[in-house]
């Protein structure tokens, strides 16, 4: 039943996107949590704040996915008792993010596992790094603590424990393997080792530089980030972006996600030894790269998406380079899927590995890409357009199957439409200025930017300080959803094949460990 | 097999030649020589991500594709830090990488060099130095070489790469 206080209370934030802030008290919180639950709703990101200056509170924020609207919900806490209700038996994702909340800022949910998450040791257990009477630039003497994984026993079972440091050029995470013979019974993940204390860093940055920093929380996602960051802060001013930086920053966005794909794309086909497929699609994103570097000075777009606009405008020499290279790409990507498609020995390694059912994608809260191949047909471009897509009418991509085989025909459809928006964008480039005009936003002001990068959704929480500065800021990368998923999809499947089922997700874990 | 076959034909060999500021150095050749009078051998390196964002992950991944052909200047990449002669390093050093770092340099064996690669390895870049981060490489193990850029193109990579082969003595 949807309750009567979810629309009666609720107040509109500002956001590129139709957010909707309500204020709980704990019951309310899991009542909310409930009503959104049977509505269907994800639990998108949750992050806590210390308003203890303020008004000696605690604040927990959660924000859910609705498919035409976001819904924020907000509880606080007294100082003396930062304990609010659990959200991980409706939405298993929370568990984790409640961990992570936990060992920031000491705001503790009720119940559930107790391990640390983010902290390894690098500061003391009764440090609290986010809380406001922590300085920033204070240090400790980092303690190894062992962590204690969840121990399989039985006749002929091992562990195939893993990482942090990896055999290939891989960020760092660790993963134990259960394993009976060559199966895999469980497979546990500790995430966090490329934490780098970005929410605490941009409490000491300008609102006008912090778009450089959220450009940083996942490289790859480098424009998704900029975009969300700078897609808060422009909220919150109240500025218009002009219609040409708009339609530049969806041509960087959807640069973005061919890039990413063609990378992963040619990857999928070197783990599943056609090293043909590497050699291919890793020189066509190098091609890409290339005409970024040459035409916006950045082959990965870093720093691109500005407050107010973008760095550098589409010179008009471009123009054909880029039509050129979007007519030879689509045609080399059709020939290429037409190759992966009837290679049986690739597509014996693809079909049925690594299986996320619909059902199961459902119940862990899968979102982006990995839901999209599993029969869950979200994509925030479609179902809640911001300029300019609310113009160009992006198409879904869906497989249902969730194999590796789906994950890789999603991307293979993901990068011919990609194409065909990138070609839409150049054929109708709005004339005029790339930049507004953006001064400090009003302080105290809470503005959310989300936007759907090649991997999902990646969201932005501005709260803004005085004087041009930020008084907290939230990121939040889709792997987060995304990681327990690969826990799941390896279950029954071969040792050999986990780096091919990871790679299939290929998960950020600079953007979860932030 | 046709369609393969046919599309390795019509794409043909996209490796450029190795980039060098020494003419003399620019053969191919040349380099093998180089590494091989320095090493004895190939250059076998070891990447460790120590808290990076994954942009110079990106770029070292770049320099294995077909246009960089590093395999072919006699530089690779091996999966254990006991086979590798420099380790190239990212990040501004999260405090949780700290340890696997320094166990990860200790496992090389000696002669070792490291390369600290982009602006956070150089000097903590954008991150600094936190509760969460040691910043540069540096004050974590002992540093031979920075590349710095945000992230450094394949071609500062290999370039780097290359003055740091050249300065070092044969072994």
């Amino acid at each position: 039943m949807w309750p009567d206080f979810l629309d009666c209370e609720r107040v509109s934030l500002p956001s590129n996107v139709a957010v909707y802030r309500v204020v709980v008290d704990a019951h309310h919180w899991s009542w909310a949590a409930d009503a959104l639950h049977e509505a269907g709703a994800d639990l998108l990101a949750l992050w806590g704040s210390d308003d203890c200056d303020r008004d000696q509170c605690f604040r927990i924020r959660a924000t859910y996915l609705l498919p035409d609207r976001v819904v924020l919900i907000e509880h606080a806490m007294p100082v003396e008792s930062p304990i609010y209700p659990s959200l991980a038996s409706r939405f298993p994702v929370a568990d984790r993010l409640q961990r992570a909340v936990y060992d920031l800022l000491g705001i503790q949910a009720e119940g559930g596992d107790s391990r640390p998450w983010l902290r390894h040791g690098g500061w003391p257990e009764q440090v609290f790094p986010l809380r406001r009477d922590i300085g920033s630039a204070q240090t400790y003497p980092t303690r190894g603590t062992p962590y204690p994984f969840v121990q399989v026993t039985g006749d002929g079972v091992h562990e195939v424990a893993v990482g942090p440091v990896h055999a290939g050029v891989i960020e760092p995470g660790r993963f134990h393997i259960s394993v009976v013979g060559e199966k895999v019974l469980r497979l546990e993940e500790r995430l966090g080792y490329t934490h780098k204390g970005i929410a605490k860093r941009f409490e000491t940055l300008a609102q006008l530089d912090g778009h450089r920093l959220a450009a940083r929380v996942s490289g790859d996602s480098t424009v998704a980030f900029g975009w969300a960051y700078c897609a808060a802060l422009e909220s919150i001013a109240s500025v218009m972006l002009p219609p040409r930086a708009a339609a530049l920053r969806a041509l960087a966005l959807e640069r973005e996600r061919i890039a990413n794909h063609l990378g992963d794309l040619g990857a999928l086909g070197n783990d599943a030894g056609f090293a043909f497929g590497l050699t291919q699609f890793s020189s066509l994103k190098e091609q890409l790269l290339r005409h970024n570097a040459e035409i916006f000075d950045q082959r990965y777009l870093f720093d691109f998406v500005v407050p107010g606009g973008v760095a550098s405008d589409l010179p008009v020499r471009a123009m054909p380079t880029l039509l050129r290279e979007n007519a030879a790409l689509e045609g080399a990507v059709r020939e290429l899927r037409a190759i992966y498609a009837h290679h049986e020995g690739l597509q014996d390694r693809f079909l049925g590995a690594g299986q996320l059912t619909p059902d199961q994608a459902k119940k862990k809260g899968a979102i982006g890409l990995a839901a999209r191949a599993s029969g869950i047909g979200r994509d925030i471009r479609i179902d809640q357009p911001w300029a300019p897509y609310d113009r160009l009418g992006p198409v879904l991509a869906m497989r249902s199957e969730g194999d590796v085989a789906a994950r890789v025909q999603v991307r293979f459809e993901e990068v011919l439409e990609s194409l065909r928006l990138c070609g839409q964008l150049l054929e109708t480039l709005p004339d005029g200025s790339i930049r507004s005009e953006l001064s400090n936003g009003p302080a105290g002001q809470l503005g959310l930017g989300l936007i759907e990068g090649w991997r999902g959704p990646v969201m932005v929480a501005l709260e803004t300080g005085p004087d041009g500065g930020i008084r907290r800021c939230h990121t939040h990368d889709p792997s987060w959803q995304n990681w327990p998923l690969i826990e799941v999809a390896i279950l029954g499947n071969i040792v050999p094949d986990f780096p091919l089922i990871n790679k299939s997700f290929n998960l950020s874990y600079s953007g979860h460990d932030g | 097999m046709f369609d393969i076959l046919s599309r390795i034909n019509r794409v043909g060999r996209l490796s450029e030649p190795l980039p060098a500021p020494d003419v003399a150095l620019s053969e191919p050749s040349a380099i093998q020589r180089e590494l091989l009078s320095v090493f004895g051998r190939a250059l076998c390196i070891r990447h460790v991500d120590a808290g990076s964002c994954n942009g110079c992950e990106l770029e070292i991944h770049a320099l294995s594709n077909p246009y960089y052909n590093l395999e072919g200047a006699g530089i690779r990449f091996v999966a254990s830090p006991r086979h590798a002669d420099l380790m190239l390093v990212t990040g501004p050093v999260s405090v949780n990488m700290e340890e696997a770092l320094k166990m990860t340099y200790e496992a090389m064996p000696e002669p070792k060099w490291v390369l600290a690669l982009g602006d956070c390895g150089a000097c903590g870049g954008i991150f600094g130095a936190s509760y969460a981060t040691r910043g540069r490489i540096s004050d974590v193990i002992p540093v031979h070489a920075v590349i710095t850029g945000c992230p450094p193109s394949p071609l500062a990579i290999l370039r780097g790469l290359l003055e740091l082969i050249r300065r070092l003595d044969p072994v």
